[in-house]
């Protein structure tokens, strides 16, 4: 690469001006208020971590982690989620803390993307975790937690998709006997989403026609609002398989399924038994959240059973993290309302009221909810006072100007 | 674009008139063909058609400004997108080869090191990863076109191209030194989409794979 041009930066990193800060804030300030109101207490951890620890245990692939040597030649990266962080945090700060534990945040994390995508390499997320409580109820509550959060910031055209881990591994340990090399890349295939080559390797396994027939209908084993009821789907998938790890999965999928109709929010939730998610980390219920506004999912979260053990105090564990940045942009997308800005005003005075003028400015930031500058005018650039269109780009700028010691000119010109 | 109506970006050019087909076959609204273009509503079937350039399908797809898309598989291979891979349309259906003029084939297997060991093609990604699978160090030459041309004039010793029928290949004296994956067109479909109009996408595939060629 050539020498970067002075305006450039690193690729996949982004710079907020002012509005979009605000509105950052904003959506930020809102979730972990929502989040607060369920009993999730905020925490904060370094952007460093060790490679060996959180890097690790951490559900992002080792080529996208950003590293780093410390001092002593010890291998550091930049945070690429913030569930190992907590789950480290767990497992020391907050050992003697008894479960459950409910934890929020909302930070920057960073991941090597690569060249030719337009991905971000380091974006905000807001989180939750809800950790050593095994039942569907906290499952679900995280659920309805990651619902409520989107309701909060005023997304209103959204979907939740849940799937089990469990199911698809049951029914693949029953149909291959343990033969591990073709469900390992028919998971692969769903996990890829490339439902194309998944048919096409069924057609080319050497397996009964009924197993095949089976594991073609788990492609169409989804439903929820649109198209099939959530109760039609597991049915259908009690029939494929008689494994104990599948049927356990549907058990408690079922379990979920009432907690989120108690919680009166089943219409935003459909069942994708399909969905798999990071193999290696997720351990049971996983889900998804979609909004029309965004082409990507704006939320991910599931089971991570493992994690805590790897930190020394082993609890089954669940949470989610909101993609921020693409909640913004889709809630940039939906809203055409600007949200209410502060007030302005300007105080602007000769050196000879100097003290009168600040005082002034003091009162009126400690009074009001008002951004209040202060602009010394020097009596030989007086001038510019009796401009009429400096100062009418002024009067747009500010919602209210005061003087000390400037005499105000009508249409400028004669003092 | 609105929530109710579902659009689908068509490659332009010479698949055009087979995804007409298959859609007609299938039943499915199709629009007017004699249109120039790029953006065609379909109000009453809320539909859109967006008419890309094939290499570009996929790009809208993923970014979600068209809800499906119908894509040859060798764009997905050559640049793998995070989208679903819902259907085999059966159509377009060619092979991605390694291509050489006779001798090339002979003196692989004889002394190596007459062979350069140049490589042109349209698909820079997938020949790099696929002669390095192979254990073999090629220098890759990215083409645009009349990528038979470059064994013909010396360019490269062999090329990576899609093989229809092969009638090209004769013609010039080339022979299919190996196959490395059969192509036909796709529909794939934004993450998005797949969720938020699941019932419309759902449907259109259910349509679509009564009708497509066994």
């Amino acid at each position: 690469m050539s020498k970067p041009k002075p305006f450039e930066k690193p690729i996949g990193l982004t710079d907020y001006i002012p509005p979009l800060v605000e509105q950052l804030r904003q959506v930020e300030t809102t979730l972990l208020e929502c989040m607060a109101r369920w009993g999730y207490r905020e925490v904060k951890t370094p952007t460093l971590e060790f490679y060996d620890t959180v890097g690790v245990a951490s559900a992002t692939e080792d080529q996208k982690l950003f590293k780093l040597l410390d001092r002593w030649g010890t291998t550091l990266v930049l945070r690429s989620d913030m569930t190992a962080p907590i789950a480290r945090v767990v497992g020391s700060l907050l050992r003697h803390e008894p479960p459950p534990l409910r934890l929020s945040y909302h930070a920057n994390v960073f991941r090597r993307m690569a060249e030719e995508t337009s991905r971000s390499s380091e974006f905000w997320q807001t989180g939750a975790e809800l950790i050593g409580d095994d039942s569907a109820e906290a499952d679900a509550e995280t659920i309805a937690l990651a619902i409520g959060c989107l309701q909060a910031v005023g997304v209103t055209s959204f979907r939740m998709a849940v799937g089990h881990v469990d199911f698809v591994d049951g029914l693949f340990r029953e149909c291959f006997a343990g033969d591990d090399t073709p469900a390992e890349q028919l998971k692969q295939h769903l996990l890829l989403r490339n439902y194309v080559e998944y048919r096409q390797m069924l057609h080319t396994l050497d397996i009964e026609e009924s197993v095949r027939m089976r594991l073609t209908q788990l492609l169409s084993l989804r439903g929820g609002e649109e198209g099939r009821t959530v109760n039609e789907v597991f049915v259908q998938a009690k029939g494929l398989t008689t494994h104990r790890y599948a049927h356990e999965a549907l058990d408690h999928l079922t379990r979920v399924w009432r907690v989120l109709s108690a919680y009166g929010i089943a219409e935003h939730v459909m069942v994708d038994l399909t969905m798999i998610g990071n193999l290696q980390y997720y351990t049971g219920l996983t889900f998804e959240g979609y909004t029309q506004h965004s082409a990507f999912p704006i939320v991910n979260g599931g089971r991570y059973d493992h994690l805590l053990s790897f930190f020394g105090r082993a609890m089954p564990a669940r949470g989610f993290a909101l993609k921020t940045d693409r909640l913004l942009e889709s809630l940039w997308a939906s809203t055409t309302s600007k949200q209410p800005q502060r007030k302005t005003m300007l105080v602007l005075y000769s050196p000879t009221e100097q003290a009168e003028a600040l005082a002034f400015a003091t009162v009126q930031r400690q009074r009001q909810e008002m951004a209040v500058t202060t602009r010394c005018v020097y009596p030989e650039a007086l001038d510019w006072t009796n401009d009429a269109t400096r100062m009418a780009y002024l009067h747009e700028q500010y919602d209210a100007i005061y003087r000390f010691g400037i005499a105000e000119q009508e249409g400028g010109g004669d003092m | 674009m609105t929530s109710s109506t579902l659009r689908i970006a068509v490659p332009k050019g010479r698949m055009v008139r087979q995804v007409a087909e298959l859609w007609q076959r299938a039943r499915l609204p199709w629009m007017a063909d004699d249109s120039r273009k790029l953006l065609i509503a379909l109000p009453e079937a809320q539909l859109e058609f967006v008419m890309a350039k094939p290499v570009d399908v996929a790009t809208y797809v993923e970014y979600g400004v068209a809800d499906v898309g119908i894509v040859g598989k060798d764009m997905l291979i050559e640049h793998p997108r995070d989208v679903y891979e819902l259907l085999d349309l059966r159509i377009g259906q060619c092979r991605m080869c390694v291509i050489g003029l006779p001798e090339v084939s002979r003196s692989l297997t004889g002394s190596w090191h007459e062979v350069r060991h140049r490589v042109a093609t349209k698909y820079p990604h997938t020949a790099s990863q696929y002669f390095r699978e192979q254990g073999q160090q090629v220098e890759i030459i990215p083409l645009n076109g009349s990528i038979e041309l470059a064994p013909l004039v010396g360019l490269a010793d062999r090329i990576v191209d899609l093989v229809e029928t092969g009638a090209t290949l004769r013609d010039n004296g080339l022979t299919i030194l190996d196959t490395m994956a059969m192509i036909s067109s796709r529909l794939i479909c934004n993450r998005s989409s797949f969720r938020m109009k699941q019932k419309r996408i759902v449907a259109l595939c259910e349509k679509l794979s009564l009708v497509i060629d066994e």
